[in-house]
């Protein structure tokens, strides 16, 4: 492998990776329940489901912080893939990253939590208006609340931890914030601004009032009876998203400066491809342009033809609409493949962790090139005819792939297509 | 020496509470007398949005779906590519890459109020919490709320496809907004940018989060350097500001005016202890030295307010000996696009050639032709941004 691309721009690998997700803490953990096909999906048990349509998440309920809230959950769960990347790339010292931090993070706003407490603490007795709740924060000691619903203090705190370098850039492209933030770092070895990047996206945001929204907005699924088999991307018969939680990191790298240092090559990221779309806040365009010029802006960057990718991991929610407009533009951009290139989900398994969904299923690309394994797409049991995939349906296979592309489209029109290149 | 790959600003979308749109904030710093409302949030003062022709950038159909937070940004983004003569061009909007400095959309304050008064008298709390939300949170406010929901509209309103990026975290995010703009520009990574964000401050939960911060300032209006004697304090302030900000060579090559030179955009962080982000500050400063002539140069700040922060800055700015302006003290503080629109205030002041006249007691006046700006931007908590923008 030559230090530079086709362009002549630096060559970005990975050398470290970190995972959590509901499947369970640490890559080799997740790899080997994904590839056994099991799900993570759970009914949950972190607050009462009474009265909700959807009562099952892929929450993570095995790592404990103190006052849950999704920041603070969030943080911690960066942290842990952190620690595993960093200790995987070796690189740097303790509280000593050589780079920047790039992290996609979910929105901050204060909690039901928290606003109640204020409300008991204002006193106020028949009704309590948001005039009551200035008047305690007015009062008391409320510093710690104020800190912790800052947007920019996760990335502040995983910055002074880590000790990354520069001004740490949190993202938000809803569920393609993983994938931008991929990009951001990429773009900034590539300018020759930093060697090394770190980048992480991070997602622990169930509570009732996140879960009651994407419920108002009929995207998640119903199927709770089986919560397991809820999620069914590319399956006739599938109904929605399922909400989950999960983090992933990746230690990103010049060629040059990781070969330099010995370092291992998990493997390449070889092209990014971004594009929106101005057609609806929740839809996509009918006609597939944005997520099909994503693709081939992403295929472009990377320098490489359709005919070179061998494995695609879909972004594949499980949402009647997302699935058959992947197909439409997977159809457009591979042609006569289109049926016959594996494409996968992971969602099938970890539901959609949202804004770090780009990042862990780029971890899982990763993966599945170096293993020579595909992971399965679960639940595959009644095939939809109008989104005719080879799904890799159900049972994990194994296949040698050199190149693979990992999809993200996010509400608001926003998204991101990675192309992954396996190391030598 | 002009670079084909200098990045420079075409257009201004400008909105605060001191009007709409680089002419009328010009006349206004020029005139200045503050813009306060002391009335909506009793004990309370900000700087409230003129009031705007919406349906000028935004057609009423696309308005329902926004709340302010979206509309003020979505309508600043309208008038920057408007300014630069990029508004309804498809070919040039199908190519142009949006980076949006932004914080969440408004709540529904009264389901929220329905909800803290009955919750604590209901049976089962938790219950009362689910059957409420289901019943009382508009679907489509959700989309209001999203942060990266004020790029999704800017694209599906303005026609911005070419990518669209939302950056978080108070002022960083527009800082480091501008710098990841500029970075890309001069090393090929695009030619044609939006870049910027909005802020209401006329919203309870906003307050509300810098109350229990207790860094608001309640005292009748004082200007940020003045009010420090009395310990200091934000006002927050409405505002929208987007910039077109493009190559040099793109812009020529399609005839467009560049109002300023973004030459330098630098940001950091720090975790605040003693003279640390001093430190960063003289770093930044450091690495602009010689790059203009002190005699025609000034510092438009972007302090917020807050009391320790802004004294450290103060100080450094104060043994720097720079004419300075804080434009907090004429439109407020608006954390995510703050440091945008400092930069917006300070292409204004090079390309008159001018600065505006002081606005508190401790800055001074200056005569000399203005060249240089250099745009602080120290978080009121965290971040520390330097940008210096010249004649193009």
């Amino acid at each position: 492998m030559q230090d530079t691309d086709h362009l002549g721009r630096p060559v970005v690998v990975v050398t470290g990776t970190g995972l959590v997700t509901s499947l369970g803490q640490g890559k080799d953990a997740n790899w080997a329940a994904l590839t056994a096909g099991k799900s993570g999906i759970h009914r949950i048990t972190r607050f009462p489901v009474t009265g909700m349509k959807t009562t099952m998440a892929g929450t993570i309920d095995f790592i404990p912080v103190p006052e849950l809230s999704a920041p603070a959950l969030s943080e911690r769960l960066a942290e842990l893939v952190i620690e595993e990347a960093v200790a995987e790339a070796s690189i740097g010292a303790p509280g000593d990253f050589p780079g920047p931090l790039f992290l996609a993070l979910p929105p901050v706003e204060m909690e039901w939590t928290q606003r109640l407490a204020l409300a008991a603490e204002s006193g106020a007795n028949e009704t309590v208006v948001y005039n009551d709740l200035l008047r305690a924060a007015g009062t008391g000691d409320h510093r710690r609340y104020y800190e912790r619903f800052l947007f920019g203090s996760v990335g502040e705190n995983l910055a002074a931890r880590f000790g990354t370098k520069g001004s740490p850039i949190a993202t938000s492209t809803a569920c393609a914030s993983g994938g931008t933030a991929i990009q951001l770092g990429v773009e900034a070895i590539r300018r020759g601004e930093t060697e090394t990047a770190l980048v992480v996206g991070t997602d622990a945001s169930v509570n009732p009032e996140s879960l009651i929204r994407f419920s108002l907005l009929s995207a998640l699924s119903t199927r709770n009876d089986v919560p397991e088999k809820a999620s069914r991307p590319f399956s006739k018969d599938r109904d929605g998203f399922i909400m989950s939680e999960g983090a992933g990191a990746l230690v990103l790298e010049s060629l040059a400066h990781a070969r330099a240092r010995g370092a291992t090559i998990v493997g390449v990221v070889e092209g990014c491809g971004e594009a929106a779309d101005g057609f609806h806040r929740t839809r996509s365009s009918p006609d597939g342009k944005p997520i099909i010029a994503c693709m081939r802006n992403a295929l472009a960057d990377a320098g490489l033809s359709p005919d070179q990718i061998g494995y695609i991991n879909a972004h594949g929610t499980s949402t009647p609409e997302n699935d058959k407009m992947e197909w439409t533009g997977v159809s457009a951009v591979f042609g006569e493949r289109a049926s016959s290139i594996p494409i996968s989900s992971n969602k099938s398994m970890i539901g959609h962790t949202l804004t770090a969904a780009g990042a862990i299923e780029a971890i899982f690309t990763l993966l599945t090139l170096r293993h020579g394994l595909l992971p399965p797409t679960i639940n595959y049991d009644t095939p939809d005819p109008a989104v005719p995939v080879d799904c890799v349906p159900n049972v994990a296979r194994p296949a040698k792939v050199a190149h693979a592309i990992s999809n993200s489209f996010g509400f608001g029109g926003q998204n991101v297509c990675l192309v992954i290149g396996a190391a030598e | 020496m002009p670079h084909d790959r200098d990045a420079v600003i075409t257009g201004i979308g400008l909105i605060s509470c001191l009007g709409e749109g680089v002419d009328a904030h010009w006349a206004a710093l020029h005139d200045f007398a503050p813009v306060i409302d002391d009335t909506a949030f009793p004990g309370y003062r900000l700087h409230p949005m003129a009031e705007l022709a919406l349906d000028k950038h935004i057609s009423k159909r696309e308005q329902r779906q926004m709340e302010p937070w979206q509309r003020f940004g979505t309508y600043a983004a309208g008038a920057a590519l408007e300014a630069a003569g990029v508004k309804g061009n498809t070919e040039l909007l199908s190519q142009m890459h949006m980076i949006v400095a932004a914080g969440g959309g408004e709540r529904d304050y009264d389901a929220d109020a329905a909800i803290m008064s009955g919750l604590p008298k209901a049976a089962d709390p938790d219950a009362y919490l689910n059957e409420h939300l289901l019943s009382d949170l508009r679907p489509t406010l959700f989309l209001a709320q999203l942060s990266n929901l004020l790029a999704g509209n800017i694209s599906l309103v303005h026609g911005v496809v070419g990518s669209s990026r939302t950056f978080m975290g108070e002022e960083a995010s527009g800082a480091d907004a501008i710098r990841i703009a500029c970075a890309r520009i001069g090393a090929g990574q695009g030619d044609l940018f939006l870049v910027g964000g909005s802020y209401n401050a006329q919203r309870p939960d906003g307050l509300l989060q810098y109350e229990m911060g207790r860094l608001l300032w309640k005292q009748p209006f004082a200007g940020i350097w003045d009010r420090q004697a009395a310990g200091g304090g934000i006002l927050l302030g409405s505002l929208g500001c987007f910039l077109v900000v493009e190559s040099r060579s793109h812009a020529t090559a399609r005839g467009a005016t560049a109002l300023a030179r973004i030459a330098s955009v630098a940001s950091d962080r720090c975790r605040r202890g003693p003279n640390e982000a001093t430190a960063n500050a003289r770093k930044q400063l450091a690495a602009l030295d010689g790059t203009y002539e002190a005699a025609s140069a000034a510092v438009i700040s972007g302090a917020s307010g807050a009391h320790a922060a802004t004294t450290e800055e103060h100080a450094l700015l104060t043994e720097i000996g720079l004419p300075v302006r804080a434009g907090a003290t004429a439109f407020g503080h608006s954390l995510e696009p703050a440091f945008i629109a400092n930069i917006a205030l300070a292409a204004m002041a090079v390309s008159h050639g001018t600065l505006f006249p002081p606005l508190d007691s401790a800055e001074k006046p200056m005569d000399a032709p203005l060249r240089d700006a250099l745009v602080t931007g120290w978080g009121h908590w965290r971040g520390e941004a330097l940008a210096h923008v010249t004649t193009p």
